[in-house]
Formats: C-alpha cells, structure tokens, sequence
C-alpha cells in the first residue's frame, strides 16, 4: 500500500483547479514564520527558486508541494491536508485575490504510515 | 467606557505623488473588520500600472528630495508626529476597527510609540555626523551618507501604524522616496495618516499603494525602478522578495519573525514580591495583541523545581484576562486580525493536541454575543509538552503559548536554540551571572532580560538565523537606507612618479 503525507480536500482542489486555469503550471510552498506564515502558498512554477534544501511531500491536483528541509525536521511525523477557507491572508499566494486562503489541517501519521514515510 | 466603530468614506484610492488617484483599473477590494466581520470601506485594488505610476512619481522626486537639508527632513518627521499625536484617539480607534486589538493597546502603545519612532528618527540626522580620516599628512578619506533613491517598503497587518512608523521614519529620514505597501487586511491608519499628512512632504516623496501580494506587492518588489526593498512577513515571501531583489542586485532587509523562548530561572521564586508579579505578566505576555507579534513570547521554559508553582500563578493570570468587545478600555485581549488567521490558530490548537499537547487552559475560540459572534475570537491558551512538538516549533501568531520544563542552566540554552528562527527571547533571573551570560548564549536578535514586549526607538530591533537581517528602531536601520560616498582626496602636488 502507497502512503502520502498530504492531502486536499474537494473544495480545496476546486480552486487549484481555478488558478491552473489562470496561471497554468503551480507549485505549493509551505511557509514559516512570522504574519501568514505557517500556511501553504501557490505560485507559478518558476518563480520561486527551489533547490536540493527543498523536500518534495508530494502531489496535489498535478502540483507539487514542498517544504523546506530544516522546516520538514519538524513537520514529517504529521500528515497534512491542504484545505481553503474565506480569508485576507496577505502574501504573494496566487488564492489571495479570490478572498481565500489556503490553510493546513494537520494530523500525526499513524504507526504505519510513519515507518513506511520516515524509515 | 466603550467607544464604538468609526466612520469611513465607501472608497479609498492609493496616494500617488502627493494626492489621493482612483486605482487605473478602477477596482477596489472590501476590507471588513474582525471585530464583527463588517464591512469598513473599500481600497485600492491596484496592479502593475499603479505601480508603475508611484515609481514614477517617487523617481521623478528623489533628487530635489535628497539633497534637502537633514533640518528641513527632520521638521516634517516632527510635523507628522505632531499630527499624529494630535489625533491620538482618532488613529488609536481606527485601528483597533481594522485590526481587533483592543482599543486599551491602540492609546497606551501602538499610536504613541508610532509618534516616538518619528521624533527618534528627526532627532537623529540632527545629530549624527561623517566621518574624516587623515590616512596620511596629504590624503584624505571623506565618507558622505548618500540616500539610495527610490525604496519600496512592504509591511504587516499586526501593527499596522506602528510598523509604518518604524519603516517610512529612517528612510525619509536618509532622503529616500518612498513607495509603501500596507497589509490588505489592514489599509486604513496608513491611509488616514495620508489625509492627514498630504501637504507636509513634497509630491512622490511619500506614496501609499493598497491592493493584494500577487497584483500589487509582487511588481513592485520586483520593480527595476526602485533601489531597495524592505519586508516584514513570513520566510516565503521573504525568499521570494530577495529573489526579485536579485534580479535588479537590490539590497533588502527582512524581518521574517519567530518562535521565541521566554525562559524563567527557580530565583524568580526567592521571593513573593514586586519582581515576582512582574515575571508572571512577563510570562503572560504571550497573549499581547492576541499573540499577533512577531515576537511573542510564545515558549514558554520555566526551570522544573519552580514549575507547578510558578504555572499555578501563570495560569491563573491567564484565566483573569478580559477578552470582549475590542472598543471597550476595559477588554485585554480582542480579535485575530482575520477569518483565516483564526482557522489556523484553531488548527495548531488542534494539532497540538493530537502531538500530546496538555491544555492547561483555553484551546478553543471564545465565543462572544450580539454582533461579536461574527468576529475571530480565541482564548488565551496554554500548552505543555516538549520542545520537538510542532506547536512549539511553528509561529502560530496566535494567543498560545507552549510551555515545558528544564532542568538547568545548559538545557535552558539548548531548548531556547533549538529553533528554526531567533528573533526574540527572554531571561528572569534574580542571579547577576545569569542575567548576562544566558542572553549572550541565546541566539536571538533581541534578548529582554527581566522585561518583554518592549519596543522603544534607540534599541536596536533584527533577526538571527530565519528570522532575517537588519536592525530596525535605531540609527543603524539608516545605514540600511544609505550608501556611502567616500571621497579620497589628495592634497599632495606632487606625481606619483609612475608615468
């Protein structure tokens, strides 16, 4: 059995549907820190500079969602489902115009799915 | 007493080159306040060519403006104070309309430190000086400050005319152009300030662009007509600002936030006195503006022989907390600044739970009556566990506070480091030792060593590790806004015998 980190629910993939239709190809970034930190936030694929120091969760809808490494120390025992919610979440996250946000509801990975993820 | 919400025009446009414009494409996004989730007015909503129309104008002033006299500069940054200070209560209600905080912290600390942060800052470039050194008897070497130009600053919504008063103050002070950009969730003291100052700056010296990240903050961060940009938000957007940055080999300065450890030592407990009450607020704190503070002091890390009897006190100062209606000055804590940031202060509640997390008290909304029920209400809540836990990991920018126990001196340390970010930290001890030697320890930006959450102008404010670079609130943040002319002069008349 395949295990996954992450997750979307069907009104969350409606609107990625949406913004792929405006933006073309996207990618998720998980932010830290400070104001709306602590979020998911879609671009265009490009326009943020990804390297080896980013983790690759998975695929949502067709589009990648990473994290940052030293952000992911901390992160990989949960599992994390992209959700949408009505929102002003000020970033540079493609939703925002929309007056939506993505947000993450998060759970821990059970016994099996964390010796199969983090082995 | 309880005041009650402002009013408002329907719409505001952004403030370009000294007056009020209509955004080109004439759209406007509503901006409601948490309080009760209505509508305040309508802003700006403004895209490429309203960015490029406020880089004109500030490009079109930088000259005439940078080579005005620092004496007439530090005139109108006292004029701004004066009107600002003038109209204290009309700002202070504002934003607590716009953002939630209760309007008890709007008049006793947001607005009057926005006035002090003016006044520091026309205070300095009286006062400070070049600098000369004679590298030998014929020659030497001259430095002159010289404004960048054009500078775009982009700023949060937690304290929004508080953090406009530490950004626009030292960047008009060095004889830059400004371009500002407001938190959409929170546009209303920038532009209240706009009609009030409109006439004391010359026409695109100061210019105020309101819209949303992508459409708006995106081009004008990116904009190869501005020379420097300054962020404070979250590391993703701060990565993406100096990619853009890059491009032109703009310098910029971040303030990405944090995660910061307020670490209480068995002394505290010598006594039950004065310092003893003040220690507990300090632990307290946490739920300061609803814990909307980069800063906030949201670990919690009290040495384990004092534990149960220092929590008892701290739990029970938090279940004292008055959280209601924003506009009354009797109310401690108000609302979360939006709908989302509530959900996610409810999702980490949540999260932390399911890690093992003990509440102690609070995790869940709070539930108020009449028109608040439509507002973002949360209870102060504590929790205990360990330092691996992403609740005391991640900035949840929220009234939680994650708490756990240590042992001595050198495991106080280790958990304090034991983060991504280093903004903020805090140290009680009534040991004279500990009070310098744990601070240089810790690997933070700004320690407060018996006291928290103060913010005065002449301390000097930055990051270490992810929560960025610069130092804001002092003199050095003018060096942030500057380069620096060296002239090399010789005053020998003789060859050099070369050629």
């Amino acid at each position: 059995m395949k295990y996954e980190r992450i997750a979307i629910t069907e009104r969350a993939k409606e609107i990625v549907e949406k913004l792929k239709e405006a933006h073309g190809d996207l990618i998720f970034h998980q932010s830290g820190g400070c104001c709306d930190g602590s979020a998911p936030m879609i671009f265009e694929e490009g326009d943020m500079y990804l390297d080896d120091s980013d983790v690759l969760l998975g695929q949502l809808v067709g589009v990648n969602y990473y994290m940052n490494q030293d952000q992911f120390e901390y992160w990989k025992h949960t599992h994390l489902t992209v959700d949408i919610t009505e929102g002003r979440g000020s970033s540079f996250s493609l939703e925002i115009p929309l007056g939506l946000r993505f947000i993450i509801q998060s759970r821990i990975l059970t016994e099996e799915e964390n010796a199969a993820l983090n082995p | 007493m309880s005041y009650t919400k402002p009013k408002f025009k329907e719409t505001y446009g952004n403030f370009i080159n000294g007056k009020f414009v209509d955004p080109v494409g004439g759209e406007y996004f509503e901006n409601n306040s948490p309080i009760d989730n209505t509508l305040i007015a309508k802003y700006a909503r403004s895209k490429k060519e309203d960015v490029e129309n406020a880089v004109a104008a500030a490009n079109a002033a930088k000259e005439a403006w940078g080579n005005t006299s620092a004496a007439e500069r530090a005139a109108m940054l006292n004029k701004v104070a004066d009107i600002i200070e003038a109209n204290l209560e009309e700002f202070a209600l504002v934003e607590t309309c716009d953002n939630g905080k209760p309007i008890r912290e709007t008049i006793n600390a947001d607005i009057p430190l926005s006035v002090d942060h003016w006044r520091y800052f026309a205070a300095v470039i009286r006062a400070e000086e070049g600098t000369a050194t004679e590298l030998d008897v014929n020659t030497l070497s001259m430095n002159i400050k010289e404004p960048l130009g054009v500078v775009a600053q982009i700023i949060p919504w937690n304290f929004p005319l508080l953090m406009l008063s530490w950004k626009l103050p030292p960047a008009l002070a060095a004889g830059n152009c400004v371009i500002l950009k407001p938190a959409e969730q929170t546009p209303s003291t920038a532009t209240l300030l706009m009609e009030k100052i409109a006439d004391v700056f010359p026409p695109g010296v100061l210019n105020i662009i309101h819209g949303f990240g992508p459409e708006a903050g995106k081009p004008l961060a990116s904009h190869s007509g501005v020379d420097k940009v300054a962020f404070t938000g979250e590391t993703t957007t701060g990565q993406l600002i100096m990619q853009y940055a890059s491009k032109n080999l703009n310098p910029v300065t971040m303030e990405l936030g944090g995660k910061s450890p307020n670490i209480f030592f068995n002394s505290v407990m010598d006594a039950d006195d004065a310092y003893l009450d003040k220690a507990v607020e300090g632990a307290v704190l946490f739920a300061f503006n609803q814990g909307e503070v980069c800063t906030c002091p949201s670990r919690l890390l009290v040495q384990e022989d004092i534990y149960d009897a220092f929590m008892e006190r701290v739990i029970a100062r938090t279940k004292a907390i008055i959280q209601d209606n924003p506009y009354d000055v009797n109310t401690m804590v108000g609302a979360q600044a939006s709908n989302d940031q509530y959900e996610k202060i409810l999702s980490y509640i949540n999260i932390g739970k399911e890690e093992g997390a003990k509440v102690l008290t609070g995790g869940a909304a709070c539930k108020l009556e009449g028109n608040l029920a439509n507002g973002f209400y949360i209870q102060p809540t504590i929790l205990e566990g360990h330092n691996k836990m992403r609740v005391f990991q991640e900035e949840i920018f929220g009234p939680v506070l994650a708490v756990t126990k240590f042992k001595d001196e050198a495991d106080a340390i280790a958990i304090a480091n034991d983060t991504l970010y280093g903004l903020g930290a805090g140290v009680w001890t009534r040991d004279a030792h500990q009070l310098y030697q744990i601070p240089r320890a810790i690997k933070a930006g700004r320690v407060w060593v018996n006291c928290y959450h103060a913010y005065p102008a002449h301390a000097p404010f930055g990051g270490y590790k992810k929560s960025g670079f610069g130092r804001e609130t002092h003199l050095m943040m003018m060096n942030h806004y500057r380069q620096t002319k060296n002239m090399l002069i010789s005053y020998d008349k003789n060859k050099l015998g070369f050629f």
